[in-house]
């Protein structure tokens, strides 16, 4: 299951539309950094909506992607996690501390618009 | 709910279909959807940990009877792996002996009600976890 990714102007929009492997997950994270350095993207919004669970190795690989991609220079963040996967997230231990998150793509737009206009 | 379900784990395509069996029971069993997830959730760290340490191995899905009518579902991760040398280790937040976050066995235990692991150096692991309806 590869996960689309979307170029729209200086951002990334990754949208996971079904239940991702672990390996499908480590893909993700290759193509989004090769990305990134191939666009000079400065945001990436991946889009969790879809996913079915949020367990410790698909937080790890998101807390990956968007340290990889600070390193680059841009921001990353993580858009849609449903409300029970939030739950259980938290039940777990999981709470993606240093990675941005937004409710929905809208949202998360417009954390990137006011994070590269504070930057200007 | 049927009988039990036993889904062999071998790869990590594995650990998708067994917590999405395990949410298709749950639901069944007339759990929430949030329920649900914590129950698939617990399912895809155990499933995990067979593909990481002891591949291959089974999840196996049954309905739970307890005392005073009490309904559940319960979850057996079993393989014949290398098993654990330190269980008491392997249950404190925080170790990992993988490079991951450390969280899989004391998690699993947060989420779910009842949780029982045998191990063996050398002679494989059993989890059994149990979640009840309120």
């Amino acid at each position: 299951m590869q996960v689309p990714i979307l170029k729209q102007g200086s951002v990334l929009i990754a949208t996971i539309q079904a239940a991702l492997s672990d390996a499908d997950l480590l893909e993700l994270r290759t193509a989004l950094v090769q990305q990134v350095v191939r666009f000079r993207s400065a945001g990436v919004i991946v889009d969790v909506t879809a996913m079915d669970v949020m367990d410790s190795f698909a937080s790890r690989t998101l807390l990956e992607i968007s340290h990889m991609i600070r390193l680059r220079g841009a921001a990353t963040v993580i858009v849609g996690i449903q409300p029970e996967v939030a739950f259980a997230m938290v039940q777990l231990g999981l709470t993606l501390e240093d990675v941005p998150t937004a409710l929905d793509l809208e949202e998360g737009l417009a954390y990137l618009q006011q994070k590269s206009r504070s930057m200007n | 709910m049927a009988a039990e379900t036993q889904i062999r784990i071998a790869s990590d395509k594995d650990v998708v279909t067994a917590r999405q069996q395990g949410r298709a029971v749950a639901l069944q069993t007339g759990f929430t959807v949030s329920e649900a997830t914590l129950i698939a959730t617990a399912i895809s760290e155990l499933a995990r940990n067979i593909v990481s340490y002891a591949n291959p191995g089974s999840v196996t899905l049954k309905p739970a009877n307890g005392a005073n009518g009490a309904v559940g579902i319960t979850i057996i991760a079993s393989d014949s792996g290398p098993g654990i040398a330190d269980i008491a280790q392997a249950l404190r937040d925080g170790y990992s002996s993988s490079g991951g976050l450390g969280l899989g066995l004391p998690g699993v235990r947060r989420l779910m009600d009842e949780f029982d692991i045998n191990s063996r150096a050398g002679g494989g692991t059993t989890v059994t976890v149990t979640k009840w309806l309120p």
